[in-house]
């Protein structure tokens, strides 16, 4: 069917929007990953395909792959964690429900960083936590807490459990608890009736919750440049230095490429599988 | 020999609420079972017990003499059909039905084997690969029958079955029910709170009120001989009279004096005593309207009254007629003997003529079950 004339006057201001705000810079960051980079920095005239061949760099590889698992490992976490909370916020009544959803959200009103930074002093090498752990013997003399993979992804998954509750809540909230008493009546063990009939149920606010964590935590810089060490940098943090520090424009825009396409990736399986 | 399926003084409490209250059942093989009463009964509750979704606070469940009040529902030869079908809606008609026998681990062409035997009893092979959604609700009603059916339960469990769907729908599907019980023969415990739907499709009826059994019985026993004003007034329509015994007529019969009415004759179904208060409920279509005083056989009561609401429902038509402090509701036929009477209207001086078998004794008597019965409001 052709889209008739006052549907696209009504979706123009959408796609303006789109293309001033999305599609342009876009546009311009692939643009300038084919651009030569200035040896004082910034963007060089004509056009070198020098970024895109840097890529090749195994550092970036290695970096990648760290960023995937990194990434991977924070969602599978807040999966883990946001499904029984999902669950019992559903199952609660509806009073409590949205007390304990204020809690959940109370933390957004502060700034991102500054809570950052207040784990900073929670996983410190003198903080508290560290010297409860040393006191009772699981943490050794020189272990440290901070500036690791594992300070990373626990202050990641304190990020981004959140996004991952709220869209499994959504869907939890509207599951039919009375499918587990049937597929209990039918045989299934609890456990069985939580995997084929629950997870099926709820399969559109996981999926959710699953692209709404794993996407922005392949592009975090923030978090491991501030809890995380030297061996565990992300792709996002390199940018960020090449960027702001090496002024390498070229291939900050051509990393971001990478990455870009990296996140179109499960987005395009996600439409895949919707238009099947 | 103790029954197939027996609920021994079960109690259950929510709270400061106790839904099931000291109730006590056996139910036999191959019976059709129901649980009459209003919504907060009990009969949810017992039901779902039954099924393992809950446990009675005192008490015992015993199926065939092993004792099943603790055991998970998933281990219970028991399969329920729900109120809201819950089919699961990711899987088709053909994976629904083989659900469980999946879980039972039996061999795939045995499962396939049974479950077109579920499709077909149920008359659904064409709608197999459907997914619930696309069901009409009389449709997936049956899908749930035919995924509860195949796992061959000793007892089936209905709630409320048939309460989402219209009355012509409910009607054909209720004979249906029957058809299915007869092939299948196993117990069914029926869940409802339509008397309509129990009384056509029960061998017995147990009707619950406030988390008590009131009566146990047959379905005409229940409805010709009820217990309490509850169990009459709940299921079909009656008059209460409230008198006080004044005489013996023999050993069946007495003097009964109404306040407002007089004396009227009375059938001693259960033992009354001279001076005795009792309570007598009288059905409204065994009572006959005459326009002139009608002469009275032996034992034959007959009252004069004044009409003052007639609602006509096209198979017969409803009348209540003011007695002095009493309004009696009536239900009269539309014989063709009668056309060539005038019809009946406001107002009109008729007396209604009823023997004194019709009326019936009742054991207990709360004046709080009047109001389950249908009156026009008072002007």
């Amino acid at each position: 069917m052709k889209p008739r004339k006052p549907e696209l006057l009504a979706t123009a201001p959408s796609f303006l929007w789109l293309a001033v705000f999305v599609f342009v810079p876009v546009a311009i960051i692939f643009a300038i990953a084919f651009r030569p980079a200035l040896p004082a920095g910034g963007i060089g005239e004509g056009w070198s395909l020098d970024a895109i061949r840097s890529l090749k760099d195994p550092i970036y590889i290695s970096l990648l792959f760290r960023t995937v698992i990194i990434s991977f490992v924070t969602t599978a976490l807040c999966i883990a964690l946001a499904l029984p909370v999902a669950w019992y916020l559903a199952k609660l009544p509806p009073t409590w429900r949205s007390r304990i959803l204020m809690l959940i959200i109370i933390p957004f009103w502060t700034n991102f960083v500054i809570r950052v930074f207040a784990w900073q002093q929670i996983l410190h090498a003198e903080g508290i936590i560290a010297n409860a752990l040393r006191f009772i013997g699981i943490l050794g003399e020189s272990d440290r807490l901070l500036g690791n993979n594992v300070a990373v992804i626990i202050v990641s998954v304190y990020t981004y459990l959140p996004f991952a509750i709220l869209p499994i809540f959504a869907a939890a909230e509207k599951f039919d608890f009375a499918l587990l008493d049937a597929a209990r009546d039918l045989g299934a063990k609890p456990f069985r009736a939580f995997r084929s009939v629950f997870l099926p149920g709820i399969r559109q606010g996981l999926v959710t919750a699953i692209l709404i964590v794993f996407i922005p935590m392949l592009g975090s810089y923030v978090i491991p440049d501030m809890v995380g060490g030297t061996d565990s940098q992300m792709l996002g943090s390199k940018i960020a230095q090449r960027n702001f520090n090496d002024r390498n424009l070229p291939q900050a825009a051509a990393l971001s490429c990478a990455l870009t396409l990296l996140v179109l990736a499960p987005m395009l399986l996600r439409r895949k599988e919707k238009a099947a | 020999m103790l029954g197939h399926l027996r609920f021994e003084n079960i109690t259950r409490r929510f709270g400061s609420f106790t839904a099931v209250d000291r109730v006590s059942l056996e139910i036999e093989k191959g019976e059709v079972f129901s649980l009459l009463g209003p919504s907060g009964c009990g009969k949810t509750t017992l039901l779902r017990m039954a099924a393992g979704f809950d446990v009675p606070d005192e008490g015992r469940i015993f199926l065939d003499g092993v004792d099943i009040t603790r055991l998970p529902p998933d281990q219970r030869p028991v399969n329920t059909v729900f109120q809201s079908y819950a089919l699961f809606p990711h899987l088709s008609i053909r994976e629904n039905i083989a659900f469980g026998p999946k879980l039972s681990k039996r061999p795939a062409a045995k499962i396939r084997s049974e479950v077109d035997r579920m499709l077909d009893l149920v008359d659904l092979a064409a709608h197999a690969d459907k997914k619930p959604t696309q069901l009409s609700g009389g449709q997936k009603q049956r899908v749930a029958i035919a995924r509860a059916l195949v796992n061959k339960p000793k007892v089936l469990l209905l709630d409320e079955p048939l309460a989402a769907l219209d009355l012509k729908l409910r009607q054909r599907l209720l004979v249906e029910l029957d058809a299915i019980h007869d092939e299948v023969g196993i117990t069914f415990i029926y869940v409802t709170h339509d008397q309509g739907e129990a009384m056509s499709i029960s061998d017995r009826i147990a009707v619950m009120n406030k988390g008590v059994v009131e009566q146990i019985g047959k379905p005409p026993e229940i409805y010709e001989a009820p217990r309490t004003s509850f169990v009459a007034a709940f299921i079909g329509d009656t008059n209460f009279f409230e008198g006080k015994i004044t005489s013996c007529i023999d050993a069946r019969f007495s003097k009964c004096a109404i306040e407002g009415i007089g004396e009227i004759i009375i059938d001693n179904d259960k033992p009354t005593i001279l001076g005795d208060l009792v309570h007598l409920s009288l059905r409204p279509e065994k009572i006959i309207v005459s326009r002139g005083m009608p002469e009275l056989r032996t034992n034959e009561n007959s009252v004069p009254g004044l009409i003052e609401d007639i609602i006509y429902f096209g198979s017969h038509t409803r009348l209540w007629v003011r007695c002095s402090g009493w309004r009696i509701c009536v239900e009269t036929q539309h014989r063709t003997y009668q056309l060539d009477q005038a019809p009946l209207k406001w107002g009109d001086t008729v007396y209604l003529l009823w023997h004194a078998n019709d009326g019936y004794l009742l054991e207990q008597y709360r004046e709080e079950d009047e109001s389950l019965l249908t009156l026009p409001d008072e002007e």
